[in-house]
Formats: structure tokens, sequence, C-alpha cells
């Protein structure tokens, strides 16, 4: 099976606190800790898992500056087989659809079977698999908690839903899916894998190897734009507990049996 | 990579180095950043959210984390690749090192096996035994120990008591002692051992703990680092084949002595990683707890120590890696035949003894400051174990006192550097007497400095070199062969080039990251290097009087005291602002920041 895995380049918020900047226009990002979107991270395992049973092969591609490279080079490390960069100055400040369609372009370009998404990105909105999955006119599922090749024209897919049930929906190939964290145990990244892909060249495509209109893509594409950002007023009734990690709980646990939460 | 300068064991106190000769951490190849990365990721996600449960002393976790990392490689970077390993260059090494010394007592698990647990095998084992152990020692399957200090031979190893004696079929030693302080005692599967052969020839061996007479005694109570285990392991009538011999009968001290160098650049290496979690511990703490309502972080005495910290860090870290760059360059001179033999590997590694124990004082010490610091900067939390700044400061003690201790690795300082001149290796006494020359026909005033950035600190450093051969001249010429019995002098002197080797290296790369990156990207660097600098010379001026008032008497030492001050004359620079402008950053990005 061809599977094609989109990942981001995202700031590590186990690492970061996310602050807004001074002037509001963005998130402060000054000496910010980057690393993969965690739930790309998953997809990622999930491709390698099946190819690893059926065949195939894997590719990771990301949309981004020539920062993105790491991560995409993180992820052939831990065992994808290829690796492409998106990257050109028209993608910049691109919305979830002009992504879409710089991703549509590129999945074009190859003989995929599977896309794989991450369901969301820390720094997203979540939207990006299922445009992709309408541009191409694909069947989608998001949310995917489980998955299972049936044959090489259809597979099988969990979502969980409400009441923490799970729902299995047969889908048919090709398609793209977005993938849910916990759906398998992300493997590390170790020496062996880094010492393969560490001087390999990831191929970069841009605006014109994609055929893609500048003017469709980047801010000039892009018909959601930010404005604003800032931190929501304390409502009333709210209350933010302070302090370690451990005297939170402990205000929580004292909060919760004084309202009869627990006994 | 850049061809850098060989320089000798040494040399750094007579030659000035040039920042094109030493190797800065952020000349890191891709590749070290994605294994720093890897192994970063590891101890973050398995090591650090199960520290309670290491620190039960629960051998089945950690042999099963020791194997996790063996599966990513972790702890085969000094293996060759035809042994199984990863076979790494020594700044790989030493950046798994750093991130793996995030995880206390996991950490020393296996740096004890990584390090003095395997590194006998693979620098002087015979290929049959490389075969036989190195593949199980790599992958995690077995762990190992160092069996080297008897309760009545610690810093003196060579007064061991274990005997080993041949059998009457010559098969086997028979091994009898017993070895205390063995980390990993009770869990390793090796031990490397040493013995005296016929009571006089101290030897190595590597002994099985399925090998009949091997036992380990019960863990002993410890300050710290209580997830490791720590016991006596005991040898009675110890059968050991002949061809578990390590390198050569009567060479024990070769074997024992060079890991020993290995272990200690390693260590400091380790503790860099330690520092790390606890500046951010300290940042953490300092930006959320409020007094007189304010954050604590606000006050200039709190900025003060995270600035100390991640200055300490940053100069721990510049020594280490440039000292790492050093080792890999000079094994890599070496012919690939050379790399296999035991004895070229060793003399290698032991051209730069006294910069390795330098890296294990100095990390050691820096440790320490900043779990001393962390525990005052949470107050009276920090002296309660639910708070982490307590088990933090206990984790950090030992490690002035194992790996040789402080005390021990300052006279080897100065020692070694004292040897290689009379041996004729390191061209100390010329320097010397160039020194002497030049003092005769009058030193020059310091000069005045133009604008380039850190001239007045490279201009220091230089002149830092020449109040340690003036002392070091003028101790060596008075006591002669006596200077090795005034421990005091050494530990001055010591001190000096422990310094020297400091400031220089941070100023390196402060130097060179102006260099490539340009000033305002090495703003941070060079407020370090100008503190530090700032703060060291009047230690330096001090530690020198103090030697040449104990070796000269009168008019002499009137004269030697004066070019002492000549030399070091200097202008302050205002480090109040500059530290807090380090400190802004720290409690900015919560972490350190080089």
């Amino acid at each position: 099976m061809e599977i094609l895995v989109c990942v981001k380049r995202v700031p590590d918020t186990s690492e970061n606190e996310i602050e807004i900047n001074k002037d509001g226009s963005d998130i402060e990002r000054d000496d910010l800790v980057y690393s993969v979107n965690e739930w790309d991270n998953y997809a990622v395992e999930e491709a390698i898992q099946i190819r690893d049973n059926v065949g195939g092969s894997v590719t990771v591609v990301s949309v981004g500056d020539e920062d993105a490279e790491e991560v995409v080079r993180r992820e052939m490390a831990m065992g994808a087989d290829k690796g492409i960069l998106l990257s050109d100055n028209a993608f910049e400040g691109s919305d979830g659809r002009g992504i879409a369609n710089i991703l549509k372009a590129e999945v074009e370009k190859g003989k995929y079977d599977l896309v794989l998404t991450g369901a969301q990105a820390d720094d997203g909105a979540g939207q990006v698999g299922g445009m992709l999955a309408a541009m191409l006119d694909w069947p989608y599922a998001s949310l995917v908690n489980s998955l299972e090749v049936v044959d090489d024209k259809t597979i099988k897919v969990g979502r969980e839903i409400a009441g923490g049930n799970l729902e299995m929906n047969e889908i048919d190939l090709p398609c793209v899916l977005s993938i849910q964290t916990g759906i398998n145990e992300p493997r590390y990244v170790g020496i062996r894998g880094i010492r393969k892909v560490a001087s390999i060249d990831i191929p970069v495509h841009g605006a014109g190897d994609l055929g893609i209109t500048p003017e469709s893509v980047g801010e000039s594409g892009a018909k959601v734009k930010r404005i604003d950002y800032f931190t929501p007023e304390l409502g009333e009734g709210a209350e933010i507990l302070e302090g370690s990690t451990d005297e939170i709980i402990e205000k929580l646990i004292e909060l919760l049996k004084a309202k009869g939460g627990i006994k | 990579m850049a061809e850098r300068k060989i320089f000798a064991g040494g040399e750094f106190l007579i030659t000035d180095a040039g920042a094109e000769d030493v190797f800065i951490l952020e000349e890191m190849t891709r590749e070290h950043k994605m294994i720093y990365a890897a192994a970063f990721d590891f101890v973050k996600k398995e090591i650090r959210p199960n520290m309670e449960r290491i620190n039960e002393k629960n051998e089945e976790l950690t042999r099963s984390l020791m194997k996790k990392a063996g599966d990513l490689g972790l702890i085969a970077t000094d293996i060759p690749e035809e042994y199984g390993g990863e076979e790494m260059d020594k700044i790989s090494t030493c950046l798994v090192t750093d991130a793996i010394g995030g995880g206390a007592s996991f950490s020393v698990s296996h740096s004890a096996h990584t390090g003095i647990g395997t590194l006998p095998i693979v620098y002087f084992g015979t290929e049959a035994q490389k075969k036989k152990y190195l593949p199980k020692l790599g992958t995690g399957e077995w762990l190992a120990a160092y069996c080297l200090t008897e309760s009545s031979a610690g810093s003196d190893a060579l007064n061991a008591q274990t005997t080993a004696t041949l059998s009457d079929d010559g098969r086997h030693y028979l091994l009898n002692g017993e070895k205390i302080f063995i980390t990993n005692g009770a869990w390793a599967d090796l031990f490397i051992v040493y013995a005296k052969v016929d009571g006089e020839k101290f030897t190595g061996f590597i002994v099985e703990r399925s090998f009949p007479g091997v036992s380990s005694g019960p863990e002993e109570k410890k300050m710290g680092i209580e997830g490791s285990s720590t016991t006596s392991v005991i040898f009675k009538d110890c059968m050991v084949p002949v061809e578990n011999v390590l390198f050569e009968i009567g060479k024990g001290h070769k074997i024992a002595f060079n890991v020993l160098n290995i272990g200690r650049y390693k260590l400091g290496a380790g503790v860099i990683g330690g520092c790390k979690v606890i500046i951010a511990e300290a940042t953490q703490y300092a930006t959320t707890r409020e007094q007189f309502g304010k954050k604590i972080a606000s006050f200039g005495m709190i900025k003060n120590k995270l600035a100390d910290m991640c200055i300490g860090i940053f100069m721990t870290e510049s020594l280490t890696y440039r000292l790492a760059a050093m080792i890999e360059d000079k094994l890599s001179s070496l012919d690939p035949q050379a790399r296999k033999e035991g004895a070229e590997n060793a003399k290698a590694i032991e051209e730069y003894a006294a910069e390795c124990s330098i890296a294990k004082v100095y990390g050691s010490e820096c440790l320490d400051f900043c779990a001393d610091e962390v525990v005052q900067i949470f107050g009276g939390y920090g002296y309660i174990a639910e708070y982490p700044a307590e088990g933090i400061y206990r984790d950090a003690r030992i490690n002035r006192i194992f790996e040789g201790t402080n005390e021990i690795n300052r006279l080897l300082i100065t020692g070694t550097v004292l040897k290689r001149a009379v041996q004729g290796r390191l061209a100390l006494f010329d320097a010397v007497q160039a020194l002497e020359e030049e003092a005769k026909a009058g030193l020059p005033d310091a000069p005045g400095f133009d604008d380039a950035p850190l001239a007045a600190q490279q201009h220091l450093v230089k002149m830092s070199k020449k109040i340690l051969l003036l002392t070091l001249g003028k101790a060596a010429g008075n006591l002669l062969a006596d200077l090795a019995e005034e421990q005091e002098v050494l530990a001055f002197l010591s001190d000096m080039i422990t310094e020297i080797f400091a400031m220089e290296s941070g100023l390196l790369r402060a130097l060179k990251m102006i260099d490539k990156k340009g000033e305002k990207r090495a703003e941070y660097h060079t407020a370090a290097v100008q503190i530090y600098i700032n703060d060291v010379i009047p230690k330096i001026v001090h530690w020198s009087k103090q030697v040449l008032t104990f070796v000269e008497k009168d008019d002499a030492l009137v004269v030697l005291l004066a070019a002492v001050d000549k030399l070091a004359a200097y202008r302050p620079v205002d480090t109040v602002s500059l530290r807090r402008l380090i400190a802004e950053k720290v409690i900015k990005s919560k972490r350190y920041i080089f």
C-alpha cells in the first residue's frame, strides 16, 4: 500500500508555555521549541505498521519553511521510506484551504492508496484532512482510532463516538483519514534510523513543481484570516487554580469533595 | 568536519587556540541534533515520568528501560559496529550522555554500564572477548558494573587486596576479595574486576555473574540516587577462565586509569543534562512563586542565581564538548588498525588526562552549585522532600566523589601537567623561561582595547596563562620535588589551570559564534563570557598570590606580587546589568538558553 502522511512542525506544547505576543498579532515565538505535531506522529506510526504488515511504502510530506525539513527527517528516521518538503514563499500565510490545495497537488503527483493526517495540530484548526479529501473527491473518515486493512480496495476504521463507544466503518480506497492519538504507541527514533537518513536529500517542491498558481494559495489566496489573539477574561463562576501540578490536583480534589462531586 | 588543530594534552596552557580549533555545540551536524533530540525524547517520555518508580530501586523497571534504550542505540554509541554497536563519534556519545544526564538515578545506572562497565572491553578486550560480550552489553541484555574500590583502596586504588591465583591446572584464576560501592552491584550480569595476580600484579578480569563464587552484598542506604543499585560484590574462590583476563597481566592500572579518564569527561557531559533540568525547575518555580506581591523571579538576587546557573552550564558545556572533540580528533588520527589496539587507544585518551579531570571537577561543582541554588530559590519548600529541589540536592552530591574525588582529580590536573612537562611532552618550562625573560625586560602595561568584541577578555585569558606560568614556574623551581607533597599548592595551581581551560573554552565559543552568526546572535554568549572572566580574574590573582607567598619570601615576593597585579590589570565590566540580561532571557524561555 502506498501511503502518504501529512505532518506539521508545531511549537512543542510539552516544552513551551504558549503566550500571546505584545501586540496580540501572534503567539510569542521567540525561544519556542518546535517538534512534530503529536497527532501526526501517531499517523506516521500507523502508516509504518500498515506497510510492515501488507507491504508498500510510506512517504512523509510537510508544507512549511526550510525548518519543517527537520520533522520530515525525524519521521523518516522513525521508519518512513521517503520525505517531501512543500516549500515556497508563495505558500506563506495559507489558510487551511490553501494548505489542502498544496497537499492535493502533491497527492496527485503520486499514486497513493491512503493519505493520513493527524486529527488536528497543536496550532491548527483540524480542517486540512477533510478539505483535502473533498478536493480529491475521496472518501474521508475523521478521528480514526483503529484501522485494519481488509484488502487492497477496502479498509476498516474505528472512530470513537459519544459515551466511549466505538463506531466501525468500511471505507473504500483511496481515502483520507485523520488519525487520533492513542491509535498506537509511536516508536522512538533510534540512532540507527537517524544515521540512515541524516544525509539524505529531501526533495523540495514549490508552487511551480506542483502546478499551483501562487495567487491561489498563501496570504493572497487565504479567505480565512486571523485578526486577533487574546486571553479571554475570567468569566463568572470560573476559578483558575494556581500552583504546582500537585497543588492544583490537591485543590481540585478539595473542591470536588466540597461540592459533592467525589466522596 | 572542519580541520581542527590537534593540541597536545595541556598545550592550551602555552598555546592560544583559535576559535577554528575548537568544536562548539552551535556547529552540531544535523545528525548530532537528531541524536540529542532522540535521546532527550526518550528521557522525557520514559525516564522522567517514571522517576518515582525508578527511585524505589526497581530492578525490573531499570532493566526494561535500559533494554529500550538499547533498542534505540542509546547504550551502544561507543561500541564498534562489528560488535553490534553504533560506533559514534565522541561528540554524539556526549550528547546522549548529556540528554540521559537529566534522568538522575537512571543516568547513574546508564553511565556505569556504558562507561566504566563496557569501555574496558571496548578498548582493551581481545577479539574473542569483544565478540562474546559487547553485543549483549550494547543491547542492554546484560548490565555491567565496574569493581575497583575496596574498603582500604578507594582513592588509593592500586592498594587493592583482592587476589587472583592461577589454579593448578592453569585454566582459571581464583579471585578472592570484596569490592565496595559498586554501581549496578546487585543487578549486573558482568563485572570488570581488578585483582592482584601473585599478590602484586594489578590485573583486570571480566567476571560473569554466573561464575561460581560471585555474590552481591545488601543494598547500601544512600544519600541520593536511590534508584540505582549500590552494593558490595564479593568474590570467594571465584573461578575466572584465563581467557577472561582483560588486557595484560600486571597492566590493570592502564585500563583502570584510562577508563576513568573517559568516565570523567563523560561525567562532564552527564552533569550538563542534570543542570539543565535544575535551571528549568528553578525558573519554573521562580516565575510561579509570589512574595511581596511579586513573582520572585523579578528580584535581583534570584535573577543573579538564575544567571549564574546559566553561565556555569555554558562554561561546562563549552569545555566538555571542546574536550570531546579533542579526544575524537586524536582517536580519528590513529590508523584504523591502531584503533583496535588497547594500548594505542589508551595512549590517545591518556593524552588528555588533565583535561578529563578538569571536566569532571568543573562539571560536578557546577552541578552542585546549581543544586544548592535551586534549594535556595525554593526556600522552605526546597527543604521539603515533596518538592523536586530536595532530591536534586541529594542526587547531585555523589558527582564530586565518584570517578575519583575532586581532590584526587585536582592533584591529577596539576600532576599530569607537570609530569608531561618533565617528560618533554609539553614545553611548559620553555614557556616559563620565556616569560621570565619577558618579565626581566619589564612586563608591558595592559593595552588599550579597540571595540573588537571580547578583546579585553581575550587579553585576560592570555594574561591568566602568564600568571599561571609565573606561579607554577616559581613553585616548581623553589620547591623542586617537594612540590608533589604540597597538596594545597597543587590545588591552587589546579584551580588556575581549570579556570583557564573554562574561560578559554567559553571565550572561543563566543568568538566563533560572533564570527559565524554575528554579534547580535552571540549577544548572550558574549555577556556570559564577560561576566565569567570578570569574576574569575580576581580568583586567579588570589590563588597565584597564595602560592607565591608560600614559596617565595621578602623582596623577591614583592616583585612577583607586583608582576601578578600588573598582568591581571583590568577594568571591571558591569556584571549587574549583564546578569540581568541573561536572567531575563532565562526567565522568558524558562530553560537553559544556550
